[in-house]
This record gives C-alpha cells, structure tokens and sequence, in this order.
C-alpha cells in the first residue's frame, strides 16, 4: 500500500499532462464557434471602418507626418473613434466572450468529472482553456493587424518604416496582454460563478467599472488617501502620484499608456512631469522605439503581473472545488 | 474475490468540515469482478469513488487502485480506470468521435489507435454508424452507450460506472447491462452504483451496502441475505390448506429455527430460516395441508436493502 496523506502527498506526473489536446480541442472550438464569428466580423468591420476613415483622412496630409501607419492607428475622424480606441473597447468583449463560459460551462454540459477523469490535472485544464482563448484571440487580432498594414500600404502606396513596424508589433503585444487579463477575469468569473450568465454579467460590470467609473474613482479615492488636489502653490505632487498609482491599477490605464507611448513617438513621460525633468527636452521630437518600450515596460509587465495574479485567484478557486457530474 | 486486488481501500475518509462523508471504509475489489456498490443519496457512494478516481482527496486512510495511489499518482490511476458519470455529457457540437478522439488524446493515445479502437468500440456499443453524427443528436441511452464506448476504448483495468442506467428503457438496461457483463469477461474489475438493485443482483459478484459513510455490509448476495434476513435460508413454500391459510403460516412460523413467514400470495409462502429446513416444514405441513412444492427462493437484494435500512431505523429510533 503507498503511504498515507500524512506521509506525504506529493503528487507525480507533469501538471501539463494533457495540456496540448485541451489548447488544440479549445481552440478549435473557439475557431469554428459563431460567437466568435460574430465577435471577429464585429471588430473587423469596425477597426477596419475607423482605418479606412482615418486613411483617407491621412492622405490629404500625406507629407506632415513620419508616422504615417502610426497616425493611422490613433487618428480618429467623426463619427467613428480611432482605431486603437475602439480595440481598447472591443477586446475585452470579446476575451469575455471567450472565457465566461470556460469552466462553469463543463459543469453544466456535466463533462467535467468525465474529462478530469482521463489522466490530466486540472492545472492543464485551466490553462488549456487560458492559452487556448488567448491563441484564438491572437490569430483574431495578427489577422487584423496584418489586414490593416495591408489596406495602408494599398492606399498609401508606401511601406511602414522599420521605426514603425517595431512600434506596431509592440502595440500588437501589449494588446493581445490587454486581452489576456480580460481572459483571465472572464475566467475568474467562470470558475467561481456556476452560471455563464452571471459569470459573463460579473465580468462586464468589471470592465465597466475600469472603462467608465474609474476615471470618476481615482480623483476621489487619492483625495482620501492623500488630500486635497490643490495646494497652496498649485497642484499637489502627492495627490497627483497617488492618483496615477490608484489609475494604473486598472489594466485600462497601462493599456491606453502603453498605447499612448507606442504609437505617439512624441511621447516622453507617461504620468506627472515635472518642469525640471522637461529642461533641454526637444518638445514634439519623437523617441526613438528603444526608448519608448522603457516608457511602456513597467505598463506591459504590469498587464502580464495582473493576468498571472487573477490566474493564481481563479486556479486556487478552482483547486478547492469538488468535481462532481 | 477473483484474481489479484485492484481496488483496496483502507481506513478511507472524507470529512467536509464537521461532515463526515465517508468514514472509515476498507474496500477490495479483485480483477474481472463485479462490486455494487449501493446505499441512500448522501451515504458517501460518489465520494467514495471520487476518491478512488483521485478526484477529490481523503481526509484520512488510503487507497490504491491498479496498483496506484490515486492521490499521489492520479495520472497513473486515470490511465487505467476508465469513469461512467450519472447521466454522462457530452460535447453536443461535436460527433462521437471527436468527443471520445479528444478524451483519447487526454489519455494518450494517438491518433491511429484511437481511429481503430473507437471503430471497435463504437460497433460493440451498438452505435456503429453513428460516429460522425452530433451528440447533440443522442438520446440519454446514447449517450450512456457512448459514455461505455469511451471506457472500452481506454482498455482500463477499472471500470467505475456511477448509476449508468438511470436514463434507460427497460430494453436498453438489459443491453447495458450484458455490456457490462462483457466488461468482466475481457478482465476489467467493475464497480457499479446503482439504486436499482434487482440491476446489482444480476450482474454484481458482490456488493457493498454504505449507509451514512460506511460500508455497512459487503459480500455476495446470500451473505448478505443470511445476515440481514435472519437466517441465509430462505424457502419457498406452496402448499394447499384445508383449514384456511392463516393457519398454515402459523403452522410455518410454529417450526424450530423459523425467523419469519411471509405470505406471498395466492397458497404461497416465503420463509426465512436459520438452517435448512426443508424437511421440516414439509413434515409439519403434512397433517393440515397439501404441499404442493418446497425449495429454496433465491434471496433478493430488495429485501435485504429494504430489511437493513428498517432495522438501522428501528435502532436509531
């Protein structure tokens, strides 16, 4: 007879047992799910409408900018917004929409106990589901990134700069991060919430609340912690510090910077800037890319820190329940 | 018990909290047999076999299946016990055979000998010809159909199957249950849940009674029957009286060695006894009446379970 628990029970065999059939089947069913068809046509149409506008915008000013490809992605012209608004509006939809149902699903189909019987574990499970919501939200979001690029170069007649690629390519990474983090809330959500329904209404009120009220919170909650906006000479460093640290707890805030400083070259700080810090600064002068991925490095590990940690809450969540069909 | 142990569990327990779910249960079960396991909603069945699949750990005890410890080697156990859930589920969108091609790439197999063994499968279950239709098309049968097609494809040592005919027609049990019996013939140990147990009694070598946490009582039918009924001889009578059938059951009970007479209708009679007494009751019998046949009744599960949980009733009153 093997030990007993209190001799030891550390388990054996690869926690990733498993995990390629889970991504491969998930992904698959993501791929082919007319959720996600409807979702993708939605975001297409969209971003390529606001493209489109803001390219034949950019034509008539074709000479004024380095950054043609860059100016396509943030320039918006009414009605639509610009195209990296509207991503910013889009993606988390559509990573809910991927992930609401991962887990709570399995449960209702009454698959789970059937499924967590063949040798996996359910680390695998979980982030078979993760990895495969991310890798369907990737090939969704490279699609349109490269249907972009496409439809500039074919109105513009002129490739992207390598300056630009570079800075479109990191824009692609930390939006597919921006992604991830809705994935894991989504997922979150699914695991403790046995209703797809609830779980998918929990995490649109979460994105609701970083994409509408936060801006309204922040000033209040840094006014308690740190006191009046105003001072005797102005503005309060401290107050403004402390708003930009209750801001940036919101993966809407680092995703809008690192948008901000990828795609604006001209970008020199993100947060307060103090005069001292502006003295022989060629104000308007672009950085170059290098320089701008410091800017945004804090902002991408800390979208990459915060789908790890919701990942942690909904894998610990989901070890403490009991598998039953 | 047949052949090697493939499933022994000692000291088994699962407590939730204040809740004590499983208690203390030892359990074997060797190669080739079939155990039922049977007791009330809530008295520890599914815990129990949670435990054993290495899906929910115990409190206490140990447990080791196919020759591994579902607690610390899951993945090995997994391998080698194939699970039938109560009223199984199934990817609706997808046919049969990619729903069992992705449990058989979670259990290893690759893709060629998943596509031979799920042929093989799929035609002993009865659903041959049904493999690129949508589950989402099948009925709860079919679906329990394919739920065994899966473990026949795993080719498992241990076969656990929690309540599998609960969604069946009576014609469909009987095939389900031949299927089953088939389970036993290529070697697999089974163990069955189930609340229908004249279902247990047809098919199980043995069975185990769990009544809030443990194992009550375990052993085959007749074992089980000589202790729950009072006697392990059970006969039954057919005699024709002249003086009324009251008297001939009093008549019955009168005999040394006699525990109960239960009248079964018409000029029958089921008697319970100590030993045989076959000769006995004949004996007695004849002076008042015609006796018309004596032998030994089968002793039904039925009436073990429902004399088992009216006596604990009766003592917890």
């Amino acid at each position: 007879m093997p030990p007993s628990r209190a001799e030891g029970a550390r388990r054996r065999g690869s926690p990733w047992t498993g995990l390629g059939a889970v991504v491969a089947k998930e992904t698959a069913d993501h791929l082919s799910s007319a959720r996600m068809r409807i979702l993708e046509a939605l975001v297409f149409l969209t971003a390529l409408a606001a493209a489109y506008q803001a390219i034949r915008t950019i034509r008539a000013t074709i000479g004024e900018s380095p950054f043609l490809f860059l100016r396509l992605l943030t320039l918006s012209q009414e009605p639509l917004p610009s195209f990296i608004a509207l991503l910013g509006f889009l993606i988390p939809l559509v990573a809910i929409a991927l992930a609401f149902d991962a887990i709570n699903g399995e449960f209702n189909r009454r698959t789970m106990s059937r499924i967590l019987a063949q040798p996996i574990y359910r680390d695998a499970l979980l982030l078979g589901k993760f990895f495969a919501a991310l890798l369907a939200l990737t090939i969704g979001l490279v699609s349109l990134w490269l249907l972009v690029l496409g439809l500039g170069l074919l109105l513009f007649g002129l490739p992207p700069s390598t300056e630009e690629t570079v800075r479109m390519l990191g824009f692609l990474v930390a939006t597919i991060a921006y992604g991830g983090v809705w994935i894991a809330v989504a997922l979150l959500f699914s695991v403790l919430f046995r209703a797809p329904a609830t779980a998918a209404l929990a995490a649109l009120g979460v994105w609701l609340l970083f994409a509408l009220f936060w801006s309204v919170l922040t000033p209040l909650v840094a006014n308690l912690l740190a006191g009046p906006p105003e001072g005797v000479f102005g503005p309060r460093l401290a107050f403004l510090q402390t708003q930009t640290v209750i801001d940036r707890l919101s993966p809407n805030t680092l995703y809008g910077e690192t948008a901000l400083a990828l795609l604006h070259p001209a970008t020199r700080a993100l947060g307060p800037v103090l005069i001292s810090q502006l003295e022989g600064a060629l104000l308007g002068a672009p950085l170059p890319a290098a320089q701008s991925f410091i800017l945004i490095w804090p902002q991408l590990t800390g979208l990459i820190a915060l789908t790890i940690v919701i990942f942690i809450i909904a894998y610990i969540a989901f070890q403490r329940q009991e598998i039953r069909a | 018990m047949a052949g090697e142990v493939v499933i022994r569990a000692e000291g088994l327990t699962k407590r939730y909290g204040a809740t004590v779910a499983v208690d203390h249960i030892d359990l074997e079960v060797g190669a080739g047999e079939i155990v039922g396991i049977l007791g009330p909603n809530g008295s520890g069945k599914t815990t129990t076999i949670l435990m054993l699949l290495g899906l929910t750990e115990p409190t206490e005890g140990r447990a080791e299946v196919a020759g591994f410890d579902p607690l610390r080697e899951p993945l090995e156990v997994k391998r080698r016990v194939g699970y039938l859930p109560d009223q199984v589920g199934f990817y609706d969108g997808l046919s049969a055979q990619d729903n069992l091609t992705y449990t058989g790439r979670l259990a290893g197999l690759s893709r060629s000998v998943i596509d031979v063994r799920f042929a093989a499968a799929i035609e002993r279950v009865g659903l041959a010809g049904l493999g690129r239709a949508r589950v989402g098309t099948f009925s709860q049968g079919m679906r329990q159909r394919l739920g065994l097609a899966e473990i026949l494809m795993k080719r498992p040592s241990v076969a656990i199957l929690d309540e599998p005919t609960t969604a069946l027609d009576p014609h469909s049990t009987q095939e389900f249950l031949a299927m089953i019996r088939g389970l036993r013939a290529d070697g697999t140990a089974v163990l069955l849940s189930s609340h229908h147990l004249d279902q247990v009694q047809s098919v199980c070598d043995r069975v185990a009674l769990f009544n809030r946490g443990r194992i009550a009582l375990a052993g085959t039918v007749t074992e089980l029957a000589g202790r729950v009924l009072g006697g392990g001889h059970v006969i039954d009578v057919e005699a024709r009286g002249a003086e009324g059938a009251g008297d001939i059951a009093a008549l019955l009970a009168a005999v040394p060695g006699v525990v109960r007479v239960q009248p079964l209708g018409g000029e029958r009679y089921r008697v319970d006894c100590r030993h045989e007494l076959r000769a006995e009751l004949a004996r007695r019998l004849a002076p008042a009446a015609d006796l018309v046949g004596i032998q030994f009744a089968a002793p039904s599960l039925n009436e073990v379970y429902a004399r088992y949980f009216e006596e604990a009733r009766d003592a917890a009153q």
